[in-house]
C-alpha cells in the first residue's frame, strides 16, 4: 500500500462528490483526507484526496474517477510528484501560563498569531502535517481548546498548465 | 389552482412556446425522443405524469407490469431489440426501491434505460414523508447518470440529457427522480435535444499510432484468437466483424453476451468463452500468440485466474470505455473506440492468411467435447430429458432464428450452449448481475421491441416464480410470447456447485413446486407439461406454431451438471470436461 494524492476537477454539482467517494467505498479504501472547493474557474471544482491502495489499483480508481459524468480529470500523484500543504489553527485559552513562551514557538515553526482576545488566541501555521502535529503537542501544555487542520492541497511538479486548461474549458462551454 | 397559473400566465407567454405542467413537458419530451413504449407501474408520486399520459396514448403506448422489477426488465430487452433507450415510469418510495435491481442489471450490461421516478413533494425531502427516498443516493452506484429534478423549468433540459446519455457511448441506465409539485406545476416549453455535455466524452477520438500498432500485431500473428463481446452489437459493428475475420483468418469466440453478434455456423466461429463455454476457444487462450479482444470486458468469468489467463499471449483491447483498460488483464496494446469505429479502420490495414494447423486444434477440441459432453447432453439417452436437447430442439426447429430470453444459472447456460444463433441481437440475457427471474419480462420486452420476432423465454423453475406475475402483461397486451420452463425441481447450477464444491451437501436447493400449467392456466395461457422424450419434439412445434402465448413445461434430469466447466480459481486451461 503506498500513499496517492488524487486530484479530480469536476462541476460543481449536487451529488457529485458523493460520487467520487463511491469509487473508494466500493473497494473498501479509506480517505485519510479530502478538501474539496472552487478551482480558479466559477463552477469547477478542485478535489485533493489522499488515500493508500496498491500501486495495481489506483490507475483504475482514477479511471472510474473520471468516467463520472460531470468529471472532467482526475490524476493521481506519487508523494515526490507533488507540493503539498496544510492549513492547522489552533485556538488555545490566554492565560497566564502562556508568559514569554508561546511567542519564540510561534516564531520557530513558522507559525503565526491570528487573533488574541482576553480569553483566547488563534495560531495558524501552513505546512506539513507531521509538522502541524508536532506543533499541536508543543502547544498542548498551554492548553489547547481547539484543533482543526485543513487536509492537503496539492499542485504537481510535473509540466502540467491546468489553469490554461480549465479556462479554455470554461470559454469551450 | 393549476388552471389558475395557467391563464396568469397567457400573457407572458413567449410566442414559440407553449405553456404546460412539468408533466405533459416530460411526456412531449418522450415523444420528442421518438419513444413509443413505456413499461410502468403508477402509483401517488407519479400520477401527474400518468394523467399527462392519458391524453398522448396514441403514441406513447404504455406496458403496465405487475411489479416495477418487471417493467425494468421488459424495457431492458426492449432497448436492446429496438436499438432505442427503454423506458419506465414507477411511483416514489417502494415503486421506485423495485427497480434497483434492474438498474443494476443494466449497469453491469451496458443497457440504455430512462428511468422516471416520482418523488414527493420537493417541501418534504428529507422529511421521511410518506413514500420518501432517497433515490438519488440509492441509485447512485448503480446508474451511468442521475438527477433529481424539483422545478419544472428543469425537465425538458433534463430529459434530453438523460436520453443523450443513456444512449452514446458505453451506454447505460440513467434515472431522473421528479418531485410532485415540479410535476404539477407550469412553465413555457421548447424542446432542444443535447448534443453535448461537457464534462463526457462519449465517442473518443480514435488514436492512429495504436491503430497501426494492432494492426502490426495482427497482421504478424500465426495464432491469433478474436473475442467479442457486446460492445460488436451495441456498436452494430456485425459486418465490420466478418470482414475484419474474414480477411485476417482469425477464429471467433463470443462473450456470453457477444453471442449472435457471429454466426454460430460460420467456419471461423469456435464457440463461447468462459466458465461453461466452448473447450476450444478457452484451451486455446492459453495458446493464442495474438489476443484481439473487441468490446468486452475480462469478466471473471471469462477469465477465470487471471494470474494464468493468456500470458503467452500479446493483447489488443478495444474498447469505449478506458476504465475497462487494464483493470482486470494487463493488456499490449489499449484501443479506446467504438468497436465499429475500430474495426472499420483495423480492416483498412489488416491482411491474413488460412492457419489449417490452428483452426484444427480448435476442431480438435470440439470433436473432444462433442464425445464428451455435447453428445451425452445434447442428444441424451438417459431415462428424463436433459435441458441441453431441450435447447437443441428449439434451435432446430427454429433454424437459429429465433430471440432467446434466457434466466440464470443452468437453463442459462444450456441456452448459450446449445441454441445455434444466427442473427445479430437474438439473445438476450442478464449477463454481469445475473438476475434470476429477468427472462420472462425480459421476453415480453423483446416481443414488444420486435412485434414479428419468434421470442421464446427460457427459465428454470427457480427463476421463472421470481417474476411470473408478468404473465399478466402477456395476457393483458395479447402478446406471443413462448416460454418454456425447464423444471428440475432444484436451482440446478448451485445444486451442481454442492454436487461439485460442497460434498454433495444439497443445503436449500430442492424446491416444492406448484403446478405451473394451472398457474399460467389461470392467466388464460395456453399451457402443457412434456416429461418424456419421444413427446418433445411435437411439444415444442406445436408451441411454437402457435400464433398466440404458449406456455410449456419440460421436466428435466435433476442430476445432470453443466459441462464442460473452470473450476473457480482454475485458469481457463485447466477446464474440465467430466
Amino acid at each position: 500500500m503506498k500513499e496517492y494524492t488524487i486530484t479530480v476537477f469536476s462541476e460543481n454539482n449536487i451529488g457529485l462528490l458523493n460520487e467520487v467517494t463511491i469509487v473508494f467505498s466500493r473497494r473498501k479504501i479509506n480517505i485519510e483526507s479530502l478538501t474539496v472547493s472552487e478551482s480558479e474557474v466559477k463552477g469547477v471544482s478542485r478535489y485533493t484526496i489522499v488515500a493508500y491502495m496498491d500501486e495495481s489499483k489506483v490507475e483504475n480508481v482514477v479511471l472510474q474517477i473520471e468516467k463520472i459524468i460531470g468529471v472532467f480529470k482526475a490524476l493521481y500523484f506519487e508523494a515526490e510528484e507533488i507540493v503539498h500543504q496544510e492549513v492547522a489553527l489552533f485556538k488555545i485559552a490566554n492565560s497566564t501560563k502562556l508568559n514569554g513562551n508561546l511567542e519564540s514557538l510561534v516564531r520557530n515553526n513558522g507559525a503565526k498569531i491570528l487573533t488574541v482576545s482576553p480569553d483566547f488566541l488563534v495560531i495558524e501555521r501552513v505546512g506539513y502535517k507531521a509538522e502541524n502535529q508536532e506543533l499541536f503537542h508543543e502547544l498542548e501544555q498551554y492548553g489547547v481548546l481547539q484543533f482543526a487542520r485543513s487536509g492537503r492541497v496539492a499542485v504537481s511538479t510535473l509540466q502540467k498548465d491546468f489553469t490554461t486548461y480549465l479556462k479554455e474549458l470554461a470559454e469551450a462551454s | 389552482m393549476e388552471a389558475a397559473t395557467k391563464t396568469q400566465n397567457t400573457d407572458t407567454m413567449c410566442k414559440n412556446a407553449e405553456h404546460l405542467s412539468g408533466a405533459e413537458i416530460l411526456v412531449r419530451s418522450l415523444i420528442e425522443e421518438q419513444v413509443d413504449s413505456i413499461f410502468g407501474y403508477t402509483g401517488g408520486a407519479i400520477m401527474p405524469v400518468y394523467d399527462a399520459l392519458y391524453d398522448h396514448q396514441d403514441k406513447l403506448m404504455h406496458y403496465q407490469a405487475r411489479h416495477e422489477q418487471g417493467a425494468t426488465h421488459a424495457a431492458q430487452a426492449y432497448a436492446r431489440i429496438s436499438k432505442k433507450p427503454g423506458v419506465c415510469f414507477t411511483t416514489s418510495g417502494p415503486g421506485a426501491t423495485n427497480v434497483l435491481t434492474g438498474l443494476a442489471d443494466a449497469y453491469l450490461d451496458s443497457t440504455p434505460l430512462v428511468i422516471i421516478t416520482g418523488q414527493v413533494a420537493s417541501g418534504f425531502l428529507g422529511s421521511d414523508a410518506f413514500q420518501e427516498t432517497n433515490m438519488i443516493g440509492l441509485s447512485m452506484p448503480v446508474t451511468k447518470w442521475n438527477f433529481q429534478v424539483t422545478k419544472v423549468e428543469e425537465i425538458a433540459e433534463v430529459m434530453a440529457k438523460a436520453f443523450y446519455i443513456a444512449r452514446s457511448g458505453r451506454p447505460g441506465p440513467v434515472l431522473i427522480d421528479i418531485t410532485k409539485d415540479a410535476q404539477i406545476a407550469t412553465t413555457d416549453y421548447k424542446y432542444k435535444k443535447c448534443e453535448t455535455v461537457r464534462s463526457y466524452q462519449p465517442m473518443p477520438e480514435l488514436d492512429m499510432s495504436q491503430v497501426e500498432a494492432a494492426a502490426a500485431l495482427i497482421n504478424g500473428a500465426k495464432k491469433p484468437l478474436l473475442l467479442a463481446g457486446q460492445g460488436i452489437l451495441l456498436s452494430g459493428a456485425e459486418k465490420e466483424l466478418m470482414e475484419f475475420v474474414e480477411k485476417t483468418q482469425t477464429p471467433v469466440a463470443c462473450t456470453l453476451l457477444g453471442l449472435s453478434c457471429f454466426p454460430t455456423d460460420h467456419p471461423l466461429y469456435t464457440g463461447m468463452l468462459g466458465m461453461h463455454g466452448n473447450y476450444g476457444p478457452n484451451m486455446n487462450t492459453n495458446e493464442c500468440d495474438v489476443l484481439i479482444a473487441v468490446g468486452m470486458r475480462f469478466d471473471d468469468r471469462v477469465t477465470g485466474n487471471t494470474a494464468k489467463y493468456a500470458k503467452q499471449a500479446k493483447i489488443i483491447h478495444i474498447d469505449i470505455d478506458r476504465s475497462e483498460h487494464n483493470k482486470n488483464i494487463k493488456v499490449d496494446v489499449p484501443l479506446l473506440a467504438d468497436a465499429k469505429q475500430a474495426l472499420r479502420e483495423l480492416n483498412k490495414l489488416v491482411s491474413g492468411t488460412e492457419k489449417h494447423e490452428w483452426m484444427k486444434s480448435f476442431k480438435d477440441y470440439y470433436q473432444l467435447e462433442f464425445d464428451k459432453v455435447i453428445k451425452k447432453q445434447a442428444y441424451s439417452d438417459n431415462e428424463k430429458i436433459n435441458m441441453a436437447e431441450v435447447i437443441r430442439t428449439v434451435s432446430e426447429q427454429t433454424n437459429g432464428e429465433a430471440v432467446l430470453c434466457s434466466d440464470v444459472g443452468q437453463n442459462q447456460m444450456a441456452t448459450a450452449r446449445y441454441y445455434g444463433f444466427k442473427k445479430p441481437n437474438t439473445q438476450i440475457t442478464s449477463g454481469g448481475l445475473g438476475t434470476m427471474g429477468f427472462a420472462l419480462p425480459a421476453a415480453i420486452g423483446a416481443q414488444i421491441g420486435d412485434k414479428d420476432a419468434k421470442v421464446v423465454s427460457i427459465s428454470g423453475d427457480g427463476g421463472f416464480q421470481m417474476t411470473l406475475q408478468e404473465l399478466a402483461m402477456i395476457r393483458q397486451y395479447n402478446l406471443p410470447v413462448k416460454t418454456i420452463v425447464l423444471n428440475n425441481s432444484f436451482l440446478g447450477m448451485v445444486r451442481q456447485w454442492q454436487d461439485l464444491f460442497f460434498e454433495q451437501r444439497f443445503s436449500c436447493t430442492k424446491l416444492d413446486n406448484p403446478d405451473f400449467v394451472k398457474i399460467v392456466e389461470g392467466y388464460g395461457i395456453q399451457a402443457k407439461r412434456v416429461s418424456k422424450r419421444e413427446d418433445l419434439d411435437d411439444a415444442i412445434k406445436e408451441m411454437l406454431e402457435s400464433p398466440n402465448a404458449y406456455f410449456l413445461e419440460v421436466v428435466v434430469e435433476t442430476e445432470s451438471n453443466v459441462l464442460p466447466m473452470i473450476a473457480p480459481g482454475a485458469a481457463v486451461s485447466e477446464m474440465r470436461l467430466e
